[in-house]
Formats: C-alpha cells, structure tokens, sequence
C-alpha cells in the first residue's frame, strides 16, 4: 500500500480539480455579465477581451427601451407564479391522498401514474394543442400553463414527503370530529411545509425556463416569455454579442437567485425525486 | 364526509386534469398518426383520412427522418455517457473527504443546471464563434487549430454535446454524491486491510456501491438526451446541412411550420419507441452484467 503524500491528505489535488471544474461552469455565466456591460461591437475582437473597458448600461436601456423586454420579464413572472400556484394547489392535496388517504382504485391509479412518467410530454401536444385551438386557447396564458396543473412528478414528491406524517394525528383530529378540510388545512399542510417549498421551486423554475411549448402555444409576440423572447432576438441580432449577453443575463438571474436563495430545498427535492424513485 | 370520498375529493381534480391534459392527448396522438391529418383537416375536420401505418411507412423512406433519428442518436450515444462521466468525476471529487469548500463548489458546480437553457445556448454560441469565441481563443493559446464548431457539419454536434455536458452534468453530480455517502465507510477500510489500493478500492467497493444508483441515472439522462431540442434551435437551427436536426426538432417543424400534424405524431411515437427500446436494453445490460445488483 503506497503513502499518501502529504498534499493528498490536505485535499490539495480535490481541491485543485474542484477549482478547474467550478471556473469551467461559472466561466461562462461571468463572460455574459461583463460582456453584457460592453459597448456594442468590443466583444467581438480578438483577442476576446474579458472586461468592458468602459462598463457601460447602455445594452439594458436598449433592451427595456426598444425591444420591451420588462413585457416579456412581466410575462414570464406571471406564467411561473401561477404555474407555481397552480401545481401547489392540485398537486399537494393529490399527493396527500395518495399517501394517506384511503379511496377506491388509489393503488390502480398510482400504479398507472408511475408507470406513465415513461411517456415523454412532448407525445402528448399536438392533441394538446389542437385542444386548445378547439377552445380558443391558443396564445393565452391558460394555454401556457395547461401542463403545469398537475404533474405526475409534483404528485409523487408530494407523496413520498407525506408518507412520513404520522397517522395518529391526523386519526386523532378526525375523533375530534374536524372536518378532512380542516385536518388537512391545520394538521396536513403544517407538516408539510419543506416539501412545499421544494415543489414551488422545482415548478417556478421549470416554468421560467421551459421552451418548447410556449413556443408552440405563444403566437403574439406581446406574450412571449423571456425564453422564447430571447430565442426570436437572438435570431434577428446575431452580430449583437452585448445586447443579447444583457438579455441574457435578465433571463438567467432570477432563477439563479432564486436558486441561490432556498437550494436546500431544490436539492432534497432532487434527491426525493430521483433517489427513491 | 367518508374518508373514500375525501381521498377521491382531494385526488379528483388532479388525477382529472391529468387524465384530459395528458392521458387523452396520449392516445389521441397515436389515433392521430393513423390519419392525414393536415392544414386541410386543420381548417375542416372533414378533410380528415384514416391512411393506417402509412406515415410510419412514409417516414422510413424519407432520408431526413433517418438524418434526424441517426443525429438523435448520437447525441444520446456520445453525449449521456460523457455527461454521466463528468457528473461521476465531479461527484467523487466532492466526496474527497479532505477536499476543501465543498458546499461552495457544489453550488458553483450546480449553476449551470438551473439557468435557462436557451440563454446559455446564447452564450455558448458566441463563446464557440469561429473567430472571437474563447473557446477557439483557448485552443489557440495551446497552440491548436480554430474550429469552426457550429458551421461545420463535422463539429456542430460535438459543440452542442460539449454545450450540454456544461449544462447538465451538475444535476446527476448531486444524485451521484448522495449515493456516494451512502456506501458505508467500512466497507472501504475493510477494503484497505485486504491491502485494495485507491483503484481496487474505486473498482471493488466504490462502483459496485453506486451501480444501483448509476444505473437509474443512466435511464433518466438517457431519457432527457433523446428530447434534443432547444440547443439546436438557438445554437445551429438544425444545420449545417442538417448536421443537428434532431427527432423532436423535426416533429416541431413537421407539425408547427408544415402542419403536417399526423406525420409529426408518427415522429413523436417513434421517438418513444426508440427511448422506450434504449430503457429496456440498459434494463438488460443490466441484469445480464451487474448480476444481483
């Protein structure tokens, strides 16, 4: 058995390695924040210089003056908060049932539900959006935030978490002849407070970011979230580093912060998700 | 109220949603690809025919389709496995028990997962320009040649794998690591009395330990590589000469930009055929090499 040396034992070549990796991930986003403080045209030199010269905030003016991204900001801001809304409501009580409360074919339908998460959504949205068109939904906010209702997954996070509420308190309030409503109002969502945090993250997030189908459903540029916004200006100003680099970082900086914020939460949820699976 | 009928009260409204938004479009999509279901039918579901497997039938001689699934399929081969090795380095280096600022670099190390693909599909297209891009800046400084990532046919998947892999390596890191903590610390220092080294100790102990885990992760990114869409959409909008146009994007276009929406349906099912047949084959590779695991 050969000797650690004496770097190995002080972490020196994790920690080395560590370092390398962390600068290749972060690298990218610093490069969006300084080159998003350039004046137009100076990113596109060579050698790429690192730092503005004169950090300028002219690419925000021009990005909230002329090319309204507050509206999209806006938009999207709304379409997360009530899909986070949305799959609080519906998911944490069917999550709740599911673990504790006894109902005809809960077995069945849970069995069919984990058996589902093998389909990929995208299968599922040309019907969807032909739904939609038949109802006049198309381009609308409610069309938007149709998958994020309720979502298989959001049932099953729940699920796990509430399995590990004792059944006791829940029988014992229900001798005191309280309601279900009220059991799971005053005893239920108390206890169950992480993992509703975790889920509202888990579904902000998701629903700031996601792509593919407000791009199917926002026709008007009026409602384009900030995805699919900077999708269409990204395809108009190609030669515009600074001003797309700005409008990226207003894309990318609350979902950071709110990451930054209550990973904790992000990260057990991850690991219920995943792990127990 | 009986506790059946509150579990059904609680339950209903989801499962409801679910089983109108999800399990009918499901169905509908298949009902859907057996029709010529076009901008036609679109404007009068009267123009609407039953044509049987005839867009299945159409798809398998239409050689974009091919370039498509052969594209997808790349991407899946090259690039799940490379992003599960980058996430099982970082996550064995986290695990470094004399590793330093380890909550720090786990953040750090996390960030590009949250952030919005396609602003830092954004990013990476101007750090991969063939002229002002660092990435070629950096090959240049090692003396190697520029590349011209995203307008040869021959690099744009490389570059949109290596974009990828930047994405989202951190979020099996954190499903690896916590598998990592679990294997309990004697089965190592029984392995160090029976004289392993540190690669007996990783072979032995460490992969063995992790293969359940591993295995589950290698389905799911396995799964979310066959849904390649938004990278080539921003990064090369499929080109060069189609050299990115992946399964999805071609059903997007098939339904969104040709309407040919019973054709694009026939997409999708293959897709899911294909990502159903991987599951299933890493399912029985398996059984047949991790033996009781």
């Amino acid at each position: 058995m050969k000797r650690k040396t004496a770097a190995a034992r002080s972490g020196l070549p994790a920690t080395v390695g560590l370092s390398v990796i962390a600068l290749l991930a972060l690298f990218p986003l610093f490069w969006m924040l300084s080159v998003s403080f350039m004046s137009p045209g100076e990113a596109s030199v060579f050698p790429p210089p690192l730092l503005p010269k004169h950090p300028t905030l002219d690419n925000y003016r021009a990005l909230f003056e002329r090319a309204h991204i507050g509206r999209y900001f806006l938009n999207s801001l709304i379409v997360a908060s009530a899909a986070t809304a949305l799959s609080l409501s519906f998911n944490v009580a069917a999550g709740y049932a599911f673990a504790k409360l006894e109902f005809k074919g809960r077995e069945l339908i849970f069995r069919l539900m984990l058996a589902a998460l093998v389909i990929p959504a995208q299968v599922a949205m040309i019907p969807l959006f032909l739904m939609l068109k038949s109802m006049g939904l198309v381009n609308t906010w409610i069309g938007v935030l149709i998958p994020f209702i309720a979502g298989i997954f959001g049932i099953f996070l729940v699920r796990q978490y509430a399995l590990s509420i004792p059944t006791e308190m829940i029988e014992a309030a229900r001798m005191e002849g309280a309601s279900e409503l009220r059991i799971f109002r005053s005893v239920v969502l108390p206890a169950l407070t992480p993992i509703l945090v975790t889920l509202g993250v888990f579904t902000f997030l998701a629903a700031w970011n996601d792509f593919f189908w407000p791009l199917i459903v926002l026709t008007d540029d009026a409602k384009y979230t900030l995805p699919i916004a900077l999708a269409a200006l990204s395809r108009e100003h190609v030669q515009d580093v600074e001003l797309m680099m700005a409008g990226a970082v207003v894309t990318v900086t609350p979902v950071l912060a709110l990451f930054l914020a209550l990973q904790r939460f992000y990260i057990q949820g991850l690991l219920v998700g995943s792990v127990k699976g | 109220m009986r506790p059946s009928s509150a579990g059904w009260a609680f339950a209903g409204p989801a499962v409801a949603v679910l089983a109108v938004f999800f399990v009918f479009p499901v169905i509908a999509a298949f009902a859907i690809s057996l029709t010529d279901f076009d901008i036609y039918a679109l404007a009068d579901l009267k123009n609407l025919r039953f044509v049987g497997v005839q867009n299945y039938i159409d798809l398998l001689e239409t050689p974009l389709f091919w370039r498509a699934l052969v594209n997808t399929l790349y991407f899946v081969v090259v690039g799940a496995p490379l992003s599960l090795a980058a996430s099982l380095g970082a996550a064995l280096l986290l695990n470094a028990r004399a590793a330093r600022w380890k909550a720090f670099f786990r953040t750090a190390l996390f960030a590009p997962v949250v952030t919005t693909l396609v602003a830092v599909a954004v990013i990476w297209r101007y750090l991969l320009h063939t002229k002002y891009g660092l990435v070629n800046f950096s090959l240049g400084s090692l003396g190697l040649p520029s590349i011209d990532w995203l307008g040869n046919p021959r690099f744009s998947m490389p570059a949109i794998i290596l974009f990828a892999v930047w994405k989202n390596f951190g979020y099996n890191m954190i499903i690896l690591l916590a598998g990592l903590q679990a294997i309990p610390e004697e089965l190592y220092e029984a392995a160090r009395i029976d004289g392993a080294g540190k690669v007996q100790q990783f072979l032995h102990v460490t992969l063995p330990g992790l293969a359940p885990t591993l295995f589950l992760v290698g389905i799911l990114t396995m799964a979310g590589y066959f849904q390649l869409f938004a990278e080539p959409y921003v990064m090369t909008q499929g080109g060069p000469v189609q050299s990115t146009l992946s399964v999805l994007y071609l059903m997007y276009e098939q339904a969104f930009k040709w309407w040919s929406l019973g054709s694009a349906s026939a997409v999708a099912f293959i897709l899911f055929v294909f990502m159903l047949a991987a599951a299933s084959l890493q399912l029985a590779l398996t059984r047949r090499f991790g033996g009781a695991a």
